[in-house]
């Protein structure tokens, strides 16, 4: 059958995102927190749009819109370990994950794939909604998120999306991972919490960083979380820059992919040294 | 022994039970550390992007975000017994040990533990806020230094009595409900700016609902000498703090409620 | 004057029916069905200073509930209570600072500090004067023989140590009451005499009142003098433990396995209680026939492969009791 070795990762996938899916509470929870630290952002971002000087290559209205992007999608940034992996290396039950007749990094990048869309379905739709359409017909619409400017620029922005999918969860495998070391995953998370949500440009969107700043910033690997789709999505990045920021999204990841890999075989190995 | 002096003996005692493991408490702060310090480079950021806010330098907003982070550190220092009051307390009935002892429940729950690793984000607050009142040309009298203490003061008063009303929910439902987080973080994200720079209706709310700009803002306005840009007249500057230990004693009030409710209705 | 006087106490739980699918969920946000337990029916009691107490009963019975409302963490539906002149619930800190109360399987110990510490901790929340403190801890620290223990953070304690710990640690401030709630459960034999040697003379050196809450028989029988049997929310019993013993010791049970089917077996003297092909439980009163008499008629009678001979459990003699009092549920 054609479809036989994607059949387990299937499964594992469906499994769970359905389980994601279900934590109904905590979402709308979620979504209620994301929505008043996305209005907070914007308004102190229009504060300085409209009092200040400088020169800005990002309108306010697109700032606002990356801002509620970057809300919408907050579930797919890779800032913290798969507590079920956590919950692995505690019972020690993580030996049995090279029991199963499948490739393990493959495996846990599936996994991770299935963890972060999962958390994010619930969050986003509402937000997404909530924050083009509804505020549109409440007479926000100066604070509303924008639609693309063109087919082209959505074309790419899904595109883009799906890139950082991948990216995100090759992030999240290598954390899973590192845990394997560490035991602990406190440690980790604390760090690259701080790292992920400046670097992505969850803090201020990266272009409004200084201008010296820009060239490392917007080729770093964690650009392409949240950065590049979204200037895509409004057209900032457009055409052969659009492709060209794609293109870099996908060599993180398959670098990323590739270490995460070479290292998955380590690792195993000293799960069965440590007892598992 | 009063209460002042048994919160000590809590204190001592869990340092002393958080030391046994220094190199996580390290590791942690230093992580707190980082994870608060991001936001202010960000507001570093924009400011050199935009050179301004509305009339407010990055020096004075600085004061605001050193104070509001400073207020909201030491309250999650001692708050930890109400964060974890549901599934700790309520759930595993270990409240009812509580009520056999012959001290108040918030109290007790003061002394639950006091989490040294949010020294981080007091780190970092102070740190801005010194680096503040460096750069800022103010006169730093008496006055001044006894609002700013004050204002932190009455902020504590005021994040604690956020987390007191959420736990207090936990009398009544089974259900954690993580609101408060919204508003405590959310709070501190908000306050980290001048409130002026809000609308009015979110200015109105956080001077007469959940008094976020009494602690923050208006004793800052205080300190930096000016007049408010909002009309609030001077004794109001510094008189503005004691909204936080009034919406602190509303907290317990309504703490008391619950706890009469779990002493009716069994658990 | 009695240091305890409950007066038609009862209390009713009302809990929230849960309605059953999508739709029972949906009425549930307007309309919830509401069902009442009475865990307490008018009890009345009192108890003199010094006294040791034991209030037994199967789970379900009321005893925690009433422990409870003695301790003043729970308030009545209705009925007066009063301790050492105090209403529980109503003066719960003056009340509270002088019980002391241990849950067993559950510690009031901190988890990750060294025994000591805990005790520390324990005399500052009860303002013991240090002048007071340090004679009451070391003699209980002798009493119990913990004085090796002292350092040892509480987590590494058996269960057996933490008891003791805990006992003590709940008579530092030198409550008047002790209430215990089921204080042997989980403990080896070794570790249940010596406990209850140290209840007994925590009650008789001290002339701390006892009030202890249990299952087991054994712990009754050895320690207490008069004893509560709480049944269905109601005192079935309260009397001196003679009189229970007279009871019990009215009734044993022969279980006996034949070696092959036997038919009907009429013994002089018992009552079958149930029976299949191999095995019939007999019930018979030892005062009146003797076990070895009727073990010698069987064994002549029939081949016996096994037989045993046991007591009736605490829930048949509280279901007897029930009956016997013709309290039906409605």
């Amino acid at each position: 059958m054609i479809c036989n070795p994607v059949r387990p990762y299937l499964a594992i996938f469906t499994a769970r995102f359905l389980m994601m899916v279900q934590y109904r509470a905590a979402a709308l929870a979620g979504i209620a927190t994301q929505f008043w630290f996305g209005a907070i952002m914007v308004m102190a971002l229009s504060a300085f749009y409209m009092g200040g000087r400088g020169s800005v290559s990002m309108t306010r209205a697109e700032a606002i819109t990356y801002i509620w992007l970057g809300q919408a999608f907050l579930g797919l940034l890779p800032w913290n370990v798969d507590p079920e992996i956590v919950l692995l290396m505690r019972t020690g039950n993580v030996a049995y994950e090279r029991v199963r007749p499948i490739n393990t990094y493959f495996y846990w990048l599936v996994r991770a794939m299935a963890w972060r869309t999962g958390a994010t379905l619930l969050r986003s739709i509402p937000l997404l909604i909530v924050t083009s359409v509804l505020f549109e017909f409440i007479g926000l619409g100066d604070w509303s998120l924008r639609p693309p400017p063109s087919l082209e620029a959505l074309a790419l922005f899904v595109l883009s999306m799906v890139a950082v999918v991948f990216l995100s969860s090759a992030i999240t495998t290598l954390l899973n991972i590192s845990v394997v070391w560490t035991i602990s995953d406190q440690g980790i998370n604390i760090f690259t919490n701080s790292l992920v949500i400046i670097l992505s440009g969850m803090v201020i969107p990266l272009p409004l960083f200084p201008d010296w700043a820009h060239p490392v910033l917007f080729v770093q690997p964690l650009a392409g979380l949240v950065d590049i789709p979204y200037r895509i999505y409004f057209a900032n990045l457009s055409g052969a820059k659009a492709l060209g920021s794609i293109a870099l999204q996908i060599f993180w990841t398959a670098a990323l992919i590739v270490l995460g890999h070479l290292l998955m075989a380590r690792t195993m190995r000293r799960v069965q040294i440590q007892g598992g | 022994m009063n209460g002042l002096c048994l919160y000590g003996c809590y204190a001592a005692a869990s340092i002393k039970s958080q030391m046994q493991y220094p190199a996580s408490f390290v590791l942690l702060s230093i992580g707190q550390f980082l994870s608060t310090i991001v936001e202010f480079i960000g507001i570093w950021a924009l400011f050199g992007r935009f050179q301004g806010l509305g009339g407010w330098t990055l020096s004075q907003v600085a004061l605001f975000y050193g104070t509001v982070n400073i207020s909201f550190a030491l309250a999650d220092m001692i708050s930890r017994g109400f964060d974890v009051f549901g599934p700790v307390f309520v759930k595993t009935g270990e409240f009812d040990r509580l009520l056999l002892r012959p001290r108040s429940t918030p109290l007790q729950l003061l002394g639950h533990e006091l989490r040294l690793t949010r020294m981080g984000r007091l780190l970092q607050g102070a740190l801005v806020l010194g680096t503040a009142v460096g750069l800022l040309d103010l006169s730093w009298g008496l006055r001044e230094v006894a609002l700013l203490l004050f204002a932190i003061a009455g902020g504590v008063a005021f994040f604690l009595g956020l987390v007191i009303l959420q736990a207090t929910l936990a009398f009544w439902t089974v259900e954690s409900l993580e609101v408060a987080n919204t508003l405590t973080y959310g709070g501190v994200a908000a306050a980290q700016y001048p409130i002026e720079i809000y609308s009015e209706w979110l200015r109105k709310f956080f001077t007469f609902v959940a008094p976020l700009a009494c602690v923050a803002y208006f004793p800052i306005v205080g300190i930096l000498g000016l007049n408010d840009p909002l009309g609030a007249p001077q004794w109001f500057l510094s008189a503005s703090p004691l909204s936080g230990f009034l919406f602190l004693g509303a907290a317990l009030l309504i703490w008391r409620l619950g706890e009469r409710h779990y002493t009716s209705t069994g658990s | 004057m009695p240091q305890i006087a409950v007066q038609d106490l009862s209390k009713t739980y009302r809990v929230a029916e849960r309605q059953r699918g999508l739709m029972g969920a949906a009425r549930g946000l307007f309309s919830r069905a509401h069902r009442d337990i009475e865990a307490l029916k008018c009890v009345s009691f009192s108890l003199e200073e010094g006294e040791l107490v034991g209030v037994i009963g199967p789970n379900g019975a009321g005893k925690s509930t009433l422990l409870k409302i003695l301790c003043g963490i729970l308030e009545p539906s209705s009925g007066h209570c009063e301790v050492d002149g105090l209403v529980p619930w109503n003066e719960r800190i003056l009340h509270v600072a002088r019980i002391g109360v241990v849950f067993g399987q559950r510690t009031q110990l901190w988890w990750d500090l060294p025994v000591i510490d805990s005790f520390e901790l324990l005399r500052a929340i009860y303002r013991v004067p240090e002048a007071k403190f340090r004679p009451t801890a070391e003699a209980l620290i002798n009493l119990l023989k913990i004085d090796q223990l002292l350092h040892q953070p509480v987590r590494q304690l058996s269960l057996g140590q933490r008891m003791r710990c805990d006992i003590v640690a709940a008579m530092l401030h030198s409550p008047s009451i002790l209430f215990l709630d089921e204080p042997t459960i989980g403990l080896d034999a070794n570790s249940k005499l010596a406990l209850r040697e140290f209840i007994k003379s925590l009650n008789r050196d001290r002339g701390v009142t006892v009030i202890l809450a249990t299952h087991d028989m054994h712990d009754i029988e050895a320690l207490a003098e008069r004893v509560l049997i709480v049944g269905n929310g109601r005192i079935l019993r309260d009397g001196p433990i003679a009189e229970m013993r007279a009871q019990t010791s009215g009734e044993r049970r022969l279980v006996v396995d034949f070696s092959e089917d036997v038919g009907e077996v009429v013994m002089e003297g018992t009552t079958i209680l149930r029976r299949t092909a191999r095995r019939i439980e007999f019930a018979f009163d030892p005062r009146v026939t003797a076990a070895h008499t009727l073990i010698g008629r069987l064994t002549a009678a029939h081949g016996i492969e096994d037989l045993s001979i046991e007591e009736p459990t605490i829930e048949e003699l509280i279901a007897t009791f029930y009956t016997s009092h013709d309290a039906v549920e409605a």
